[in-house]
């Protein structure tokens, strides 16, 4: 049984990255249920995908503290969700801040600590600067695929079968850019 | 085959294989992607109508016509469907009849939380209730079965978490159907008094007969593991929580919600250590087993508002609070209007002249969000036209106060309180934000967009000819970008004691995906008048106003604004 939770803001393809881990449990014949909020959230609020894979699943939904891994798109979301981890489980945030509106109106104020807060709840915690390689790969919507890049070797997932994967779940002519997104993220982690 | 799949789609396949050929919708989150989903799949028709009334009206003609046929919704569009609900449970169908709704606990993308449950129970309409992708599919094909069965329309209900969750589920083919021949029965498709007396004494006979048939149905089904272990009562999602949860405890599995198994649940209830009934929102099933004098715990327990979960379970159910780091506190991140979004210049403006706002149901919704704040009230689809007229009666027209509404809400439901307005002379301002979409639910075309729900080029409701046939004299058309040109209208709108429409033009953003030249901030005087439009690309720095390139639409608004002339394109 495997737990993983995606954070991020709507708009940063978060429900790519859940379509691909569905594609890979799929693929090995698992079952698997991914559960997703969509809606008024696609408009720039937080958004969460909740990806489940094993023998046999049935919440669709991650509880708090049971989540083997989280995938994080953006700081502030990563401290939003950070207890839904399990002890010993993986967090990959992408080194990136994007201002809510209470922020930008100053209402509430970003944390200047995100990065020191979430070490100090998880201290193995790992940080790529996703955009910046997705950018080098060819285009920074491939950060969705730069960090699965980085989940696949960080948790041990079957690599030739994650690129499999993201093959069949992205559009034909952008394959071999999300394939080079993916090398990024996977070598360079 | 397997395939990963969208609980939505899994119905619109199950739909495709029981041989549905007529399907109509309007859209509404958690259901959309239903009538999404079957409109591209082989040998069918899909249609989205103006809204759900409709979209089940057009249901109805298409099972008596012989057709096996859907309409889905969300749950509040069920309100507005009830009508020719409530009177097709008399006629009954002829080829079979399912009617999808969408309920949403937790209001994840909703007005309110109301439990669609009892539309089943009070129009005198089966309601299956599937847990998953591969149930839905299979409860779709199962309902079609029913309706033709008993002649009954049926209702299928999901809730978020199903709706939007995908599983794996197993294709088969298409089972073609010929169409059923229609023949005139005028005393049983012709609802007036004579007739439907008739007609519901057979309601009510078919009531008594489903409510022992659904007894026998595998979707109802005692799942006994140990003799000293509790009972729980449950359908839908909470049923796979309950699983997950409590593996050890007796589960009693809810297929049919309306009617409800009681005499199946009554031998569970023996073999049990103590009922438990675990559903979310309203006690429906739980008063249902109380009324037949079954003794079970539920609402006293568990809350009516907001979702069931697996550590809700475990610490109402066995006392075991799950342990988990604190949440951190940290900032919200609610919705918001998108950078280029061309109701935001609107809203600025209607904030700058102090009007009350009375607010429809779609993205503009967001303009009650701050630094906006802009809109006053919001009830349900169409509801700004009216509200706004009876503000006006309710202060002899002395209100300053304009509706603001959607293209795609104006031809739901606006229409009707405009000619009512203009009909009974309240001199309102309307305002109809036009960015040629169903914008909130994820872009889908309506009447005036020219494009069908399979693509096909459609004749094009044009607002403006309609807004002048409900005899509407003062219309302006203007730029929604153009904020001088808005102010202006609305001024001279707001000043006639007649009644006035404004149509405020612009494609929503994100239609048009080309990069657009982005704005660009010189000498700053840090006034903030640009950070009062609650763009999401423009943010405060150290020396004055930053603009996110990334972000910028080059929508020109916060251009028009400031009043130092310190940002270009």
């Amino acid at each position: 049984m495997m737990n993983i939770l995606i954070a991020g803001v709507g708009g940063q393809g978060t429900l790519l990255a859940s379509r691909v881990l569905g594609k890979y449990a799929m693929l090995l014949d698992k079952d698997c249920k991914l559960s997703e909020i969509h809606g008024m959230s696609q408009r720039g609020g937080s958004v969460v995908t909740h990806v489940r894979i094993g023998e046999k699943i049935h919440s669709p939904v991650v509880w708090e503290g049971s989540a083997d891994m989280i995938i994080a798109f953006e700081g502030l979301e990563a401290l939003r969700v950070k207890h839904y981890l399990r002890d010993g489980g993986i967090l990959l945030v992408n080194d990136e801040k994007i201002l809510p509106m209470p922020c930008i109106t100053g209402v509430a104020k970003y944390p200047d600590d995100v990065k020191a807060q979430l070490l100090s709840a998880v201290p193995n915690a790992t940080f790529v600067p996703a955009q910046a390689w997705a950018a080098e790969a060819g285009s920074v919507k491939a950060t969705n695929v730069v960090m699965l890049g980085a989940l696949c070797r960080l948790f041990g997932f079957d690599k030739e079968v994650m690129k499999k994967a993201v093959e069949e779940c992205v559009p034909q002519k952008f394959v071999a850019l999300n394939l080079a997104a993916f090398e990024l993220g996977y070598e360079r982690v | 085959m397997k395939e990963l799949m969208l609980t939505n789609k899994a119905i619109a396949r199950g739909a495709w294989e029981a041989g549905v050929a007529v399907l109509s919708a309007y859209p509404g989150t958690p259901s959309t992607e239903i009538a999404e989903s079957f409109a591209v799949m082989d040998g069918v028709y899909a249609e989205w109508a103006p809204n759900e009334k409709v979209a089940v009206e057009v249901a109805i003609g298409a099972a008596v016509g012989g057709a096996r046929a859907m309409a889905c919704m969300k749950h509040v569009g069920l309100n507005v469907a009830a009508d020719p609900l409530f009177t097709v449970a008399y006629t009954g169908v002829n080829a079979g009849l399912v009617i999808v709704v969408a309920d949403d606990p937790g209001m994840h993308s909703s007005q309110n939380e109301q439990d669609s449950r009892y539309y089943a129970k009070s129009a005198h309409i089966p309601m299956l209730e599937p847990s998953n992708a591969s149930e839905a599919k299979e409860f779709v094909k199962l309902a079609y079965e029913l309706s033709e069965q008993f002649d009954t329309p049926v209702l299928l209900r999901e809730t978020t978490r199903v709706a939007h969750s995908h599983g794996v589920v197993d294709l088969c083919d298409r089972d073609e159907r010929e169409i059923k021949p229609y023949e005139k029965a005028i005393g049983k498709y012709v609802m007036m008094p004579a007739n439907a007396i008739k007609r519901h004494v057979v309601v009510e006979k078919r009531d008594n007969e489903l409510a022992s048939y659904v007894c026998s149905l595998p979707i109802n089904r005692a799942e006994y593991t140990s003799e000293n272990e509790i009972g729980i009562v449950c359908s839908g999602v909470v049923y796979e929580y309950v699983k997950e949860a409590l593996p050890n405890a007796n589960v009693f599995k809810v297929g049919t919600v309306h009617p409800v198994p009681v005499p199946a649940i009554l031998e569970f209830s023996k073999k049990v250590n103590g009922l438990y009934v675990v559903e979310e929102l309203e006690p429906f099933i739980e008063e249902t087993l109380k009324a037949a004098g079954i003794d079970c715990k539920g609402k006293e327990i568990f809350s009516r508002q907001g979702e069931i979960s697996v550590p809700i379970l475990l610490e109402k159910l066995v006392g075991a609070k799950v342990e988990t780091a604190t949440p951190a506190s940290v900032p919200a991140r609610p919705p918001v209007m998108c950078a280029g979004c061309p109701h935001r210049g609107v809203f600025y403006v209607l904030n700058k002249l102090k009007l009350t706002v009375n607010g429809d149901i779609g993205c503009y919704t967001l303009g009650a969000v701050p630094p906006l704040a802009a809109v006053d009230t919001c009830v349900c689809m169409g509801a700004s036209v009216g509200m706004a007229h009876g503000f006006k009666k309710a202060t002899k027209g002395a209100s300053k106060n304009v509706a603001v509404i959607g293209d795609s809400t104006f031809l739901h439901s606006g229409v009707t309180g405009l000619i009512n307005a203009v009909y009974n002379r309240s001199g309102i301002t309307l305002l109809i934000l036009d960015n040629s979409t169903t914008g909130m639910t994820g872009h889908q075309q309506h009447p005036a967009t020219g494009k069908d729900l399979q693509g096909n080029p459609a004749p094009i409701v044009l607002l403006d000819e309609l807004v002048k046939a409900c005899g509407v004299k003062d219309l302006q058309i203007v730029d929604a970008y153009d904020v001088k040109a808005v102010e202006q209208a609305v001024k001279s709108a707001i000043a006639s004691d007649q009644v006035s429409v404004i149509i405020a033009q612009r494609p929503c953003a994100l239609l048009d995906k080309s990069k657009k030249p982005t704005a660009v901030v010189t000498n700053c005087k840090s006034c903030g008048l640009c950070m009062r439009l609650g763009c999401p690309a423009i943010s405060m720095g150290e020396n004055g106003v930053e603009i996110d390139p990334n972000q910028c639409n080059g929508c020109g608004v916060c251009v028009k604004v400031c009043p130092f002339h310190a940002i270009e394109i």
